[in-house]
């Protein structure tokens, strides 16, 4: 089964020397959590039958719902006998890729990896979260997409089910190389969905754009498991946990490649999560339709960077160096993306932003050593943001691709949008982080940590102003677009994304051509159905009962904590009890003080400058702020100029260079080509003219070349003979 | 080539007819040669083409006179043979070029081989 069956005694030996925290025992699962990956996998095939047939109903929709359905009853049978419990099993599945290499004579190697689940509690939060989102999410898109029902809804649904399919091998895997299966598989449907709209220009640009950034995080994981196969000469989790735990008892000098695998893990990681320097391509990902945009680029793939650094913690903890990095990249990554945020007027880039900057969160909460934290915020995040995506998506719906926040306003209060209108606001606050909301908790945990952990001062500063900053431009929407005066233009197209142009002079010429009143003369927005509302519902109260698991159960300190503590993401967290927040005593108590305080501010701020005394949709007192701050405002709206930077460092080089190599090929390798081409033609052309047509000219040449012969067969001889 | 011109190049035949007995080889040659010279410029010049085909048939028989000399020059009758089987061949062919020549003209009413001058490649 793996390369410790073929050396017996191998791991128990190793077992017996490194009883440590990495090393539990592991016991073999039931086959029935295969069914959670199966489930899926069925539901792919039955929509590409579909498709196939050309079935042109919601069949596809329901299939979906009702295969995600049945994988997260089977992931919460896995959470109360495995997670709960505190135990580690693995199921085998079946043999996946089995080589045997080295030279002859000398030390035999095994390549194995199995199609094997390892389920421990981090992977059953993973799971839990994953499997019920998909499947509240497909319920949702069930409706959403319903203008597109035949051959695109059943290629969104296959697409939607492969997705979770790929995230069930990336996060319940056995072994790295599953993982990175996994991980490849997530793109893949990222790619395919962003793209969905493909005959949209901008679309297929989006989707370009993150499947090529997702390349260059891939390379560095790719590099980074191989060499983690190199040492550990196996890519099971558990063998690599039972090593790490050796290397880190003997302690010593570790070789630089063991040290870097950390490093190289982590730019996997940055890629696939959207950190600095690799984020720009999840803001552009919002061209796919909105369910996605909630499940993959909001709740469940991206935040795949963070399980693989909480997965990968006891690496990770080798090289704590590589943990101060994951800290600061997490820190700015956060801070720069919610600047970006303040500025942008579109509702769903503004979300799209805020997940980037909430990743940088969780980011920061695995460099300053609290897993938990980061975990807690991953599982907390996935509620509220598919809640404000799934609000913005409604919206979207029933605006006609209306997603401009100056275009909108007072959707709370307009006939069917109410449920719509809470949801978002649970979502808001619980984004802002507003006391008592599981968000607030969640990021509670990180900051007191920042603070908590010498040397992370700074970070942690910077992560409180971007706290306060989240606080202003989450409740900028909802103010914006959600209270206020009543009014709103209809988007461009129905249900697509539309492209507003952010000019600055942007506004009034436009508006005032088509509706003078603001409103269209024939477009009536459409509140949304039962499955959206049901959806959201279930979503707000979710993210709403989400807070309680910060404090029950109490004997773990929580429900995330008593998970997280079992698996190999137990961080060995070093509580500074002498440290202080700024003199005012222990961080993890004031924390709940200064950030309530700081989320407060920020709404405090947002409501001054966008819903108090505001007439119109378009304009507000941010505007005169704007005016004033000029260039400052500009550079945050124009996202850093990092597209610009980036188009400027690499792909104009690429373009100059791509074209040099075009003109090269073109003139050495098809002038090479062509020269041996056309060296015949010339000949024949050459020789063609002799080929008159005319028979005496052929005589000719017959005669006049007997004639030659003859001349010089009788110069010949006569020589000879004289 | 003076030692070539200097050998006696009599027929060897028997001395019944006086009027030949002077002939020599080189007579039978350079009549030969003289037919096909005929030969080759009438091809050349002439634009007819029975004129042509004729003057092939020409040439033809040179060979066949040059072949009959040398026959009788080495007394064997390898050239005579042959020379028979040329005939024959050219009596085929003869047939088939004139039909040739006639489907030739029932496509352009003319026997100018220039008429035909787009065959070219």
């Amino acid at each position: 089964m793996s390369l410790w069956t073929h050396i017996p005694g191998a791991f128990s030996t190793l077992a017996a020397t490194g009883v440590d925290a990495g090393v539990v025992d592991i016991e073999m699962g039931r086959p029935l959590f295969l069914l959670i990956p199966a489930l899926p996998a069925l539901a792919a095939l039955l929509c590409g039958l579909y498709w196939a047939l050309g079935v042109k109903s919601k069949f596809p929709a329901w299939t979906t719902v009702a295969a995600l359905a049945g994988s997260f009853a089977v992931t919460l049978v896995a959470y109360f006998e495995i997670a709960a419990p505190g135990l580690t099993h693995v199921v085998h599945g079946f043999r996946w890729i089995n080589i045997a290499f080295g030279a002859a004579g000398g030390e035999r190697m095994l390549f194995v990896a199995d199609f094997s689940l390892y389920i421990d509690s981090l992977t059953v939060l993973w799971m839990l979260f994953v499997t019920g989102l998909a499947t509240l999410i497909a319920l949702y898109a069930s409706e959403y997409m319903s203008d597109d029902v035949g051959p695109g809804y059943c290629r969104f649904f296959f697409a939607f089910s492969l997705f979770v399919v790929a995230m069930a091998c990336l996060v319940m895997g056995d072994n790295l190389l599953m993982l990175f299966l996994g991980w490849e598989g997530v793109g893949l449907c990222s790619y395919l969905l962003i793209g969905y709209f493909f005959k949209k220009p901008s679309a297929v640009n989006a989707a370009k754009k993150a499947f090529v950034m997702n390349r260059i995080g891939d390379l560095g994981l790719m590099i980074g498991i191989m060499l983690a196969f190199l040492h550990f000469g196996s890519l099971r989790y558990e063998e690599i946990f039972a090593q790490v735990a050796i290397l880190q008892q003997d302690g010593g000098d570790l070789a630089w490649t063991i040290k870097a695998i950390p490093y190289l893990l982590l730019v996997g990681a940055i890629g696939k999560s959207a950190q600095l320097p690799l984020f720009t391509w999840l803001p552009d990902a919002m061209e796919g339709p909105t369910p996605v945009s909630a499940l993959i680029h909001a709740a469940t793939m991206v935040t795949a960077g963070v399980y693989l650094v909480a997965r990968m913690y006891p690496i990770f903890l080798l090289t704590p160096e590589s943990l101060t990095l994951v800290a600061w990249i997490g820190g700015l990554t956060a801070l720069v993306a919610a600047t970006i945020g303040m500025a942008q007027y579109d509702i769903k880039r503004i979300m799209a932003y805020s997940t980037v900057s909430q990743l940088g969160f969780m980011f920061l909460g695995l460099g300053v050593l609290t897993s938990v934290g980061a975990a807690f915020h991953v599982f907390t995040h996935a509620f509220f943001k598919a809640a404000l995506f799934l609000c913005c998506g409604a919206v979207m719906h029933g605006f006609a691709g209306q997603l401009d926040l100056r275009k909108l306003s007072g959707v709370q209060f307009m006939k069917g949008w109410g449920i719509v209108g809470v949801a978002m606001f649970v979502g808001c606050i619980n984004l802002a982080g507003l006391p008592f909301t599981a968000g607030f908790f969640s990021k509670d945990m990180i900051l007191a940590e920042a603070f908590t952990t010498p040397g992370f001062t700074a970070l942690g500063v910077i992560a409180l102003l971007t706290a306060g900053i989240t606080a202003y431009y989450t409740f900028r929407v909802y103010f914006r677009v959600f209270l206020g005066p009543q009014h709103f233009e209809p988007g461009d197209e129905l249900h697509g994304h539309d492209e507003h142009d952010h000019d600055d002079s942007h506004g009034d010429d436009g508006e005032a051509k088509t509706h003078d009143d603001g409103h269209a003369h024939d477009f009536h927005p459409h509140p949304p159905g039962w499955a959206i509302n049901t959806v959201l519902v279930v979503l707000a109260v979710g993210s709403i009962l989400a807070a309680l698991a910060y404090v029950f159960p109490r004997e773990t300190g929580g429900w995330v904590k008593g998970l997280i503590s079992t698996s190999s993401a137990a961080g060995a967290a070093h509580h500074d009890h002498e440290a202080s927040f700024f003199g005012l005593g222990d961080p993890h108590k004031v924390m709940y003080y200064v950030s309530g305080v700081i989320a407060l501010v920020g709404i405090a701020i947002a409501w001054w400058l966008h819903l108090a005394g505001r007439t119109t949709a378009a304009t507000s007192r941010a505007d005169a702020i704007k005016q004033k701050i000029g260039p400052v405002g500009r550079w945050a709206e124009r996202k850093w100029y990092f597209d610009e930077i980036y188009d400027f460092l690499f792909r104009y080089p690429l373009l100059i260079f791509s074209h040099i190599f075009y003109l090269f090929d073109k003139l050495v390798i098809d002038g090479l080509v062509d020269l041996f081409g056309r060296s015949p033609r010339s000949v024949g052309a050459g020789v063609r003219p002799t080929q008159s047509g005319g028979l005496q000219n052929y005589a000719m040449g017959m005669a006049g070349g007997l004639a030659f012969i003859i001349v010089v067969a009788w110069l010949v001889v006569w020589r000879m003979s004289s | 080539m003076d030692s070539l011109l200097t050998t006696s190049l009599t027929l060897a035949q028997d001395t019944r007819l006086e009027a030949f007995a002077g002939v020599t080889l080189y007579h039978y040659l350079f009549v030969s040669a003289t037919m096909f010279s005929l030969g080759v410029i009438g091809f050349l010049s002439r634009r007819n083409l029975i004129i042509m085909f004729l003057c092939t048939e020409m040439m033809f028989q040179a060979a066949g006179i040059a072949l009959i000399a040398f026959s009788r020059y080495w007394l064997n009758h390898t050239g005579e043979v042959f020379v028979i089987f040329v005939l024959t061949i050219a009596a085929a062919e003869a047939a088939l070029a004139l039909a040739l020549v006639v489907y030739l003209f029932r496509r352009k009413s003319t026997l100018d081989a220039d008429a035909w001058m787009e065959l070219k490649g």
